[in-house]
C-alpha cells in the first residue's frame, strides 16, 4: 500500500448484453484500460465513434511505471480535453546532472523552446494520469468502460471479430467491427492473432523504486554511470508529484530480480545514493524486464495494435507511453473514415506505414541510448568512459553523452499520405511533421494555434483570405482558417514557424500533421492532396 | 574533401616519437582509454562525417566482415 496514494476500485457492472444474452456488434472495442487504451477510447469518442473498453482489472496502474510525458502526447491529450489536470499536477524539471563513478561530470539546463502551450515534458505517476483519463471516459456518453472484463479468445471474420469475454458473471460473446488492442507488452490479443513480435536487440532488467523524501530535495534529473553505490550499472533519479521520487536501477541480465527487490537490499543502495543525511521512505518497488521489439504488422484483419502491444522499447527517453499516444492519435480519424465507408481499408494500412516507421525510429533511438549506457564490448566501454571523462571539461563531448534522448515525435516524412512540396520553405515544418504550436489571438483573446486545429482537416492560410471557405473531397471538408482574419499572429511566431509568406496554404490532418502545403491557394491541388490523404 | 591518404605530417619521425612517448608508463587500460579519447578529440576536430566514415573503413581490418 502506498503512503501517498490510495488506489481507486472501479465498480464492475454487468452489461445489458451479457445479462440478456444478446450478441451485439460494436463499431470499436478497445482491449486494455491503460494510458493508451483510454486515450484510444477518448479519441474514438472525439471522432463520434461509440466505443467499448474492456479491462481485466478494476483499478489504475500499480506503482508509478511510466512517469515522463512529453510535449506531443500532452498536445494530443489537450486536443481530447484532458491535458490541463495532468500539467497542473505534473512536475517539470529543467536541470539535469550527469555523474560518472564518484564525480559530477556536468549539469545542463534543458532550455525548452519558448512559446508553446505545453511544456517539453512533465513527470507524473502513471496512476494519476490514468485517473484523469478514466474520469474523462466516464463522462463521455460514447465511451463504455467495463472493468473486470477479460478477453479469452478472438475469432476473425471478414468484417468483424467475435470476442469471448469473461466477467464475474461468466462468459459471454460480443462482436466488434474493429478491435484496438492496447493490452501492453505481454498482449494476449497479439498471441490470439498469431502476430510476430520480433527484433529482440537486447534484454535488460530494471529495479524501479518510488521513494518519499522527508525533506527538500532538488527538482533535477540525476543520471549516474557506474556509480560507487551500484557498480557497473546505471541509475536514474527524477521527481514526480507528492514529493515522490522515482529511482531506476539498472540490474543487468544476470541479476536475481527477487533478491534485488528485497527492502534489505534496496534501502542501503538508495541511502548510499542519496547520502547518509537524506531521510526517505520506500513506497513501492518492482522489477521489470524489457526488450526492444515491434509487431510485424500493426493491423491483423480486424485487430489494430497500439502502444506496448505493438512495440516495446527500453525506458531511456520515455518512449513507451509517449509513442503509444501518438499511435492512437494517428489511428482514430482513419478508423472513423473506414467505419463510415468514406475511405477504403488502404487508409488503415497507412496506420501501419506511419506508426511502424515511428516505432522503428524509437527503437533506433532507444538502442543507441542503451548501447551507450550498457556498452557491449571492452572497446565500446572505453569509448563510453572516454566520452564521460572528456565531458567534464570539454563541451564538444557532451552531445555524445547519451543517457536517453527525450522522446520527440517522428515526422512521417515518407508517408504515402503526403503531397511533396513544390516550393522552397524554411523552418521545421514539412509534409509529415506534426504542427508546431504557436501563440495566437482568437476573438481578442490569447489562445494557441493547436486549439484551432484537429478533429477534421484544416486549411491554414496566410495572407489574403481565399474565396472558398473550404475544400471538399470524399465527404471530408477541409475548413479554411485565415491568419489575420480567424486568428491573429500577434507575436509573429506562427508566421516564422510556418514560413508563412502571403499566399502560403497548409493542409493539416485531423491529427494535426501537415499533409501538404503550397505558396498559393490552388483549389485543384488542394483537392488532389486531400484525396490522396484520404486514400481516394 | 576526401580523406587525405598522402603524406601530410611535416615531421613524421618526430610525431611518431611523440605519439609513442605519450603513452609511456600507462597501463594497457589507461592507454586504451587515452586512445579512445584521442579518437574522439580528433573526430570532433575533423567534424566531416564522410571523412570520418572513410577513415573508419580504412582502419578496420581487411579480414574482418563488413561492419
Amino acid at each position: 500500500m502506498l503512503k501517498t496514494y490510495s488506489y481507486p476500485q472501479f465498480p464492475y457492472r454487468q452489461s445489458a448484453e451479457q445479462q440478456s444474452g444478446t450478441v451485439r456488434r460494436h463499431p470499436v472495442v478497445v482491449i486494455g484500460a491503460g494510458p493508451i487504451g483510454l486515450t484510444a477510447a477518448l479519441d474514438c469518442a472525439a471522432q463520434g465513434i461509440p466505443v467499448v473498453v474492456l479491462d481485466d482489472n478494476n483499478t489504475v496502474s500499480i506503482g508509478s511505471r511510466a512517469v515522463c510525458y512529453a510535449k506531443r502526447p500532452l498536445e494530443v491529450w489537450d486536443r481530447l480535453g484532458v491535458a490541463a489536470p495532468m500539467v497542473e499536477r505534473g512536475v517539470s524539471w529543467k536541470v539535469g546532472k550527469v555523474f560518472f563513478k564518484d564525480d559530477l561530470v556536468y549539469s545542463f539546463d534543458l532550455l525548452p523552446e519558448p512559446k508553446h502551450q505545453m511544456p517539453a515534458m512533465i513527470n507524473l505517476q502513471q496512476y494519476y494520469l490514468e485517473e484523469v483519463l478514466v474520469d474523462a471516459c466516464e463522462r463521455s456518453t460514447l465511451v463504455d468502460l467495463r472493468w473486470k472484463h477479460r478477453l479469452l479468445s478472438l475469432q476473425q471474420h471478414d468484417d468483424h471479430a467475435v470476442l469471448s469475454v469473461e466477467t464475474p458473471d461468466g462468459i459471454f460473446r460480443m462482436e466488434a467491427s474493429w478491435v484496438i488492442a492496447c493490452d501492453g507488452a505481454n498482449s494476449d490479443t497479439r498471441r490470439m492473432v498469431g502476430a510476430g513480435f520480433t527484433g529482440q536487440f537486447f534484454q535488460d532488467r530494471f529495479l524501479i523504486a518510488d521513494v518519499v523524501m522527508k525533506a527538500e530535495f532538488p527538482t533535477e534529473r540525476w543520471f549516474w554511470f557506474d556509480p560507487p553505490f551500484h557498480r557497473g550499472q546505471s541509475v536514474l533519479l527524477h521527481k514526480q508529484c507528492d514529493n515522490v521520487w522515482r529511482i531506476d536501477f539498472q540490474l543487468g541480465w544476470g541479476a536475481d530480480p527477487d533478491e534485488a527487490k528485497k527492502p534489505e537490499n534496496v534501502i542501503p543502495r538508495i541511502q548510499a545514493m542519496l547520502g547518509p543525511n537524506t531521510e526517505f521512505e520506500l513506497e513501492w518497488v518492482s522489477v521489470y524486464q524489457f526488450a526492444c521489439r515491434r509487431i510485424d504488422n500493426f493491423r491483423y484483419g480486424r485487430v489494430l495494435f497500439a502502444g506496448d502491444a505493438a512495440h516495446q522499447v527500453s525506458p531511456f527517453g520515455a518512449r513507451g507511453a509517449n509513442t503509444g499516444v501518438q499511435d492512437t492519435d494517428n489511428l482514430a480519424w482513419k478508423l472513423k473514415r473506414v467505419l463510415d465507408g468514406t475511405s477504403p481499408l488502404a487508409l488503415l494500412d497507412t496506420y501501419h506505414e506511419e506508426r511502424a516507421y515511428a516505432a522503428d525510429d524509437n527503437l533506433l533511438n532507444s538502442t543507441r541510448s542503451t548501447d551507450f549506457i550498457t556498452p557491449k564490448s571492452r572497446a565500446s566501454l572505453r569509448y563510453r568512459d572516454a566520452v564521460l571523462e572528456l565531458a567534464e571539461t570539454e563541451p564538444f563531448a557532451r552531445p555524445l553523452v547519451n543517457s536517453g534522448r527525450l522522446s520527440t515525435p517522428t515526422p512521417y516524412l515518407h508517408s504515402s499520405l503526403n503531397t511533396p512540396d513544390e516550393a522552397e520553405f524554411s523552418g521545421r515544418m514539412r509534409p509529415g511533421t506534426n504542427c508546431a504550436d504557436a501563440p495566437v489571438r482568437v476573438a481578442s483573446r490569447d489562445d494557441w494555434l493547436l486549439h484551432q486545429l484537429g478533429g477534421g482537416f484544416t486549411l491554414l492560410c496566410f495572407g489574403d483570405a481565399p474565396a472558398a471557405d473550404g475544400i471538399e473531397a470524399g465527404g471530408a471538408k477541409a475548413q479554411v482558417l485565415v491568419v489575420g482574419r480567424d486568428l491573429v499572429d500577434a507575436d509573429g511566431v506562427l508566421t516564422e514557424r510556418y514560413d508563412g509568406q502571403p499566399g502560403t496554404t497548409y493542409l493539416i490532418r485531423p491529427d494535426q500533421h501537415v499533409a501538404a502545403r503550397w505558396r498559393q491557394f490552388d483549389a485543384a491541388k488542394i483537392q488532389a492532396a486531400l484525396r490522396r490523404c484520404l486514400c481516394l | 574533401m576526401p580523406l587525405i591518404r598522402t603524406p601530410h605530417l611535416s615531421d613524421p619521425d618526430g610525431f611518431y616519437e611523440e605519439l609513442i612517448h605519450s603513452q609511456r608508463g600507462l597501463t594497457d587500460e589507461q592507454a586504451e582509454l587515452m586512445n579512445s579519447k584521442l579518437v574522439l578529440i580528433l573526430a570532433n576536430h575533423i567534424g566531416d562525417r564522410q571523412v570520418l566514415a572513410e577513415a573508419l573503413a580504412l582502419a578496420r581490418p581487411k579480414a574482418a566482415t563488413q561492419a
